[in-house]
């Protein structure tokens, strides 16, 4: 198969952070853990050598879909739950433009989860950021799909009983082959971005972001920083799992085949048994997206990069198997088959 | 014995050759009436008669044997004048069961011919069919002529040489039937056979055991000492322009369309498409032609391909989708976006009946209110309709060019009847269509500098094409209102009035940009005027022309762009005292033409799934002149 990705070359066009600013007044709320998301991929746009003119973000609906418009580069808005279908057919079409998705736990994993399971299916290579406060901000406050039980919102005054999805997890068996997870302010999140555009193929970015209006603080029990060192778990690639400043680990429980929390001695993590991350392992990922918060810290930075062959490559490569040697002579296309002449009244078959 | 066939062969002795007959095979599902009836319409083409055809097939892949609802028909018209239906009662029918008489004997001509194999005729078949006693014994056909003989047992005798299985030598039985079907229009078998040689080359045995099967249905019609009805018929071939031919179904026709359009505009096409019948074909057939610049894409939903489509117009390409009504349905909202941001876009539509799922298989025009008004908002777009097979191809080059030339989504809207049906064609000659290349912006055309100003209209309304990748070009687009020139967020109440009215204007000017509203058939004033849009064209031109043959003072209006109507269809319309519009809904278009011309036009509707008769029609127009 041809390799017709180009490589995600860092250092190849100078720009700042500047560059990247657009000329329109940012509209989302004071406060809105979206700002420093936006700032934070401003930063990283510079890091990766990006291009303006050649860098597209692509977004559906809800607060976080408003995006585009502060970025200056290409940029569309488009209709709720959608961006990963236009993302396909834009990189399908020009496959050396790089593509941004901006989606949130709404239109990604409600109206638009349909196409959030087969965009990652396909791995189209791609960045997708789903921003995740847990709620619905723009039409004023519902529960959202990854909103815990209980929730209380106008549509559910009583509380919400439907259980949450969890967009990691779901990605995961979609087939994503790169997951990582931030949260707005973290300054992790330039790194886990430029891990994901560093991945071929469709890399899926969880970024917990703090709703100020509707879901005030929701992320509090693990963002804040008195709490950060003991309920935040960053992982790197071989590196073990240690949180709390290296006296707790993650360690398997072989008996049960489950997750465990450790404590670790002088720094001793071996002899605690504490893993060491391995990005490739699909069953310690399958393991980390349902990594429950509370008896565990919050596992954060890239879950999981194992690249295969990206979806343009492998439909371009068809396409030009297909044209191999070929000439597209429209005048044979249209006289193909069984055709016959007229001359005067009498039909030839030739 | 006074039937149409005998009448036609002794009238041809006597010089008078009949001009045109209908054959309807019908069996069941699995019988091939539909491979029959295709080889049987090659053979007509190259025979040199002009011909329509019309499947009628059951929405059931493998419909439960011999029942009625899994019957499967296949109808062609065909002889020496010009033919523009499928025709109305057939003048013969071959039923392979009861279930297939059944089901179709109600519309044989009376006195037309019957053929039956009673092979089938058994006691179970009978049961399915609904029969009580069999009607080729009970005296129940007594108004047709009727041919009862054992094909079943004829076919076995004639593959026994090859060894086959009882199942699979039976499913000979449609060449064997095809064979007796050349053998009555005295047509040449050579085809055929080229043809079976080519479809079974993987299995020799199969391929001689069928070409043996199709050659003794063929010498059974000459040599068998038959009564009566089954004699030889002649029809000379019908003048045509002089020409390369081929047929080709509205499917195929569309798919080259596009094809076509995107080689003028000078762009790769990309087809996004989720499979839907009777709209499937088009992405199936798009799917072979990647050598002509064309991606395909199977979505995972209609909302998806209609997306795909215009993403891929955003980065630079011919962005097109294809459907059903249900699927257009779910792709209004995206639509909506495409005429927001003012994307071009095709959207194929092959109608079939509806509402809902409605009949899948069967043919209907009631899409046309979804077309024109179907979406949320002021959302205008072009719409054009195929009248025939041949047309579906220069209506498809022409929604390209609209498309790119005005910035705009246009639905194509053909049926299903359109889609499956076979036409001759004269294959047309590319370098006739002239180019329409697109532009797209490559500098700022801010002329104070500045930054690009990508809804900057031009003199006709039209946004400039900006393909992502072009440097210093950046921009933002989105579905939300715009400011004028910038395209920033912008929804104060002057800026949406300019731009609703801009989007309507810039569509409303298109009137102008296709050609003016003929005649198809008939003058430009008098009595009364038929007006007809996409596939009614055929049964309406026939029935016009039997009526002016007759004296009567009627013309044929045919309607290809549905949306913006053209500029001179209301002066031309009011030039005549009445109007007629048969359509295969419940009055869509004749509500347009009310509400856009404050004229007067009668409906003649028809929602039974299948396609107007000629008859149907011409009763119309001899009422309204009565």
């Amino acid at each position: 198969m041809n390799d017709m990705t180009p490589p995600n070359t860092i250092g190849a066009v100078k720009t700042t952070l500047k560059d990247w600013e657009s000329d329109q007044e940012v509209r989302w709320c004071p406060g809105c853990g979206d700002y420093a998301i936006l700032k934070a991929v401003q930063r990283t746009l510079p890091e990766l050598g990006s291009d303006p003119a050649n860098t597209v973000f692509v977004s559906g609906i809800g607060c976080s879909s408003r995006f585009p418009y502060y970025i200056e580069s290409y940029g569309f808005h488009t209709i709720h739950g959608r961006a990963p279908a236009f993302a396909t057919g834009i990189k399908l079409a020009n496959p050396e433009l790089d593509v941004w998705l901006v989606t949130g736990d709404g239109d990604g994993m409600s109206i638009g989860g349909n196409h959030t399971m087969h965009v990652l299916r396909r791995n189209l290579n791609c960045q997708i950021m789903l921003f995740n406060n847990e709620i619905y901000g723009l039409t004023k406050g519902q529960y959202s799909p990854t909103s815990r039980v209980g929730t209380s919102s106008p549509t559910t005054p009583m509380g919400s009983v439907d259980r949450p999805a969890l967009p990691c997890a779901f990605a995961l068996g979609s087939g994503a082959r790169f997951i990582a997870r931030a949260y707005d302010t973290s300054k992790q999140l330039v790194d886990v971005l430029k891990a994901a555009h560093a991945h071929q193929g469709a890399a899926f970015i969880e970024i917990f972001q703090n709703c100020i209006v509707y879901n005030k603080d929701r992320f509090a029990d693990f963002t804040e920083k008195a709490v950060a060192d003991t309920h935040q778990l960053w992982l790197k690639d071989g590196e073990p799992m240690l949180f709390q400043k290296g006296a707790k680990g993650i360690t398997l429980d072989t008996g049960s085949l489950t997750l465990k929390v450790v404590d670790v001695v002088d720094g001793d993590w071996r002899a605690a048994g504490v893993i060491v991350h391995n990005v490739r392992n699909k069953a310690i990922a399958n393991m980390l997206v349902e990594m429950p918060f509370g008896p565990f810290p919050m596992a954060l930075g890239v879950l999981f990069d194992d690249p295969r062959p990206t979806y343009e490559d492998a439909v371009l490569g068809q396409d030009a198997k297909a044209r191999e040697g070929k000439v597209a002579d429209l005048g044979k296309l249209l006289a193909k088959g069984q055709t016959w002449t007229v001359s005067g009244t009498a039909a030839d078959p030739i | 014995m006074a039937t149409i066939l005998a009448d036609q062969a002794s009238s041809q002795q006597d010089g008078h050759v009949p001009e045109t007959v209908v054959v309807r095979f019908a069996g069941d599902s699995g019988d091939g009436m539909q491979l029959t009836g295709g080889q049987f319409t090659l053979s007509t083409a190259l025979a040199g008669n002009d011909l329509a055809t019309f499947p009628d097939f059951p929405a059931e892949i493998r419909a439960p044997q011999g029942t009625l609802f899994g019957v499967s028909a296949f109808q062609i018209n065909f002889g020496s004048t010009s033919i523009e239906t499928a025709g109305d009662a057939p003048d013969v029918l071959v039923a392979m069961n009861p279930a297939a008489l059944k089901t179709n004997v109600q519309a044989l001509k009376p006195g037309g011919l019957i053929i039956a194999d009673t092979g089938e005729f058994t006691k179970r078949n009978l049961e399915k069919a609904k029969y009580e006693v069999s009607p080729l014994d009970d005296g129940s056909l007594a108004k047709w002529d009727l041919l009862a003989f054992d094909i079943s047992a004829l076919t076995l005798e004639s593959v026994k040489p090859f060894g086959l299985g009882n199942k699979e030598a039976l499913r000979c039985k449609n060449m064997w039937t095809l064979g007796l079907a050349l053998w009555m229009f005295d047509r040449d078998r050579e085809p055929i056979i080229l043809w079976l040689k080519d479809k079974f080359r993987k299995n020799p045995v199969l391929a001689d055991a069928n070409i043996a099967a199709l050659n003794a249905g063929h010498a059974y019609g000459e040599t068998a000492e038959l009564a009566g009805p089954l004699k030889k018929l002649h029809l000379d071939p019908v003048p045509t322009p002089e020409g390369l031919y081929r047929t080709v179904t509205g499917a195929e026709a569309v798919s080259l369309g596009l094809v076509a359009g995107a080689q003028l505009a000078e762009l790769p096409m990309f087809f996004g498409g989720y499979p839907i019948t009777p709209a499937s074909a088009i992405l199936h057939n798009l799917a072979k032609l990647k050598e002509f610049g064309v991606t395909t894409f199977q979505a995972e939903d209609e909302i998806a391909a209609i997306c795909s489509a215009i993403g891929a117009s955003y980065a630079g390409q011919l962005g097109v989708t294809s459907s059903s009504g249900p699927g257009i349905a779910l792709k209004g909202e995206a639509m909506g976006l495409a005429i927001m941001t003012e994307l071009p876009l095709v959207i194929v539509n092959s109608q079939r009946g509806g509402p809902s799922t409605g009949l899948p298989t069967k043919t209907e025009q009631s899409d046309l209110y979804q077309a024109v008004y179907g979406r949320n908002g002021d959302a205008p777009l072009p719409v054009i309709a195929a009248r025939s097979p041949a047309d579906a191809f220069d209506c498809a080059i022409e929604a390209c060019r609209i498309a790119v030339q005005f910035m705009t989504p246009v639905i194509l809207l053909t049926d299903g009847y359109i889609g499956n049906a076979a036409e001759p064609w004269k294959v047309p000659d590319p370098a006739s269509y002239a180019p329409f290349p697109v532009r797209f912006l490559a500098e700022n055309n801010n002329p104070e500098g500045g930054k690009v100003l990508p809804f900057k209209r031009d003199e006709r309304g039209v946004r400039p094409w900006i393909k992502p990748g072009t440097a210093g070009l950046m921009h933002r687009i989105g579905g939300i209102e715009k400011a004028i020139d910038t395209g920033d967020l912008d929804y104060s109440p002057a800026v949406h009035q300019t731009q609703t009215d801009a989007r309507k204007a810039k569509i409303d000017r298109i009137a102008h940009a296709v050609p003016a509203q003929d005649v198809a058939l008939g003058t430009e004033t008098g009595k009364l005027a038929v007006v007809g849009w996409g596939s009614t064209y055929g049964p309406i031109t026939q029935a016009v022309r039997r009526a002016r043959a007759r004296g009567l003072d009627v013309s044929h209006v045919h309607v290809r762009h549905v949306w913006p109507l053209p500029a001179n269809l209301g002066d031309l319309l009011k030039g005549y005292d009445k109007v007629l519009v048969p359509e295969m809904n419940t009055g869509q278009f004749k509500t347009v033409l009310r509400d856009q011309y404050l004229i007067d036009a009668k409906p003649l509707n028809k929602t039974s799934g299948q396609p107007f008769t000629i008859a149907e029609i011409e009763a119309a127009i001899e009422a309204m002149l009565a």
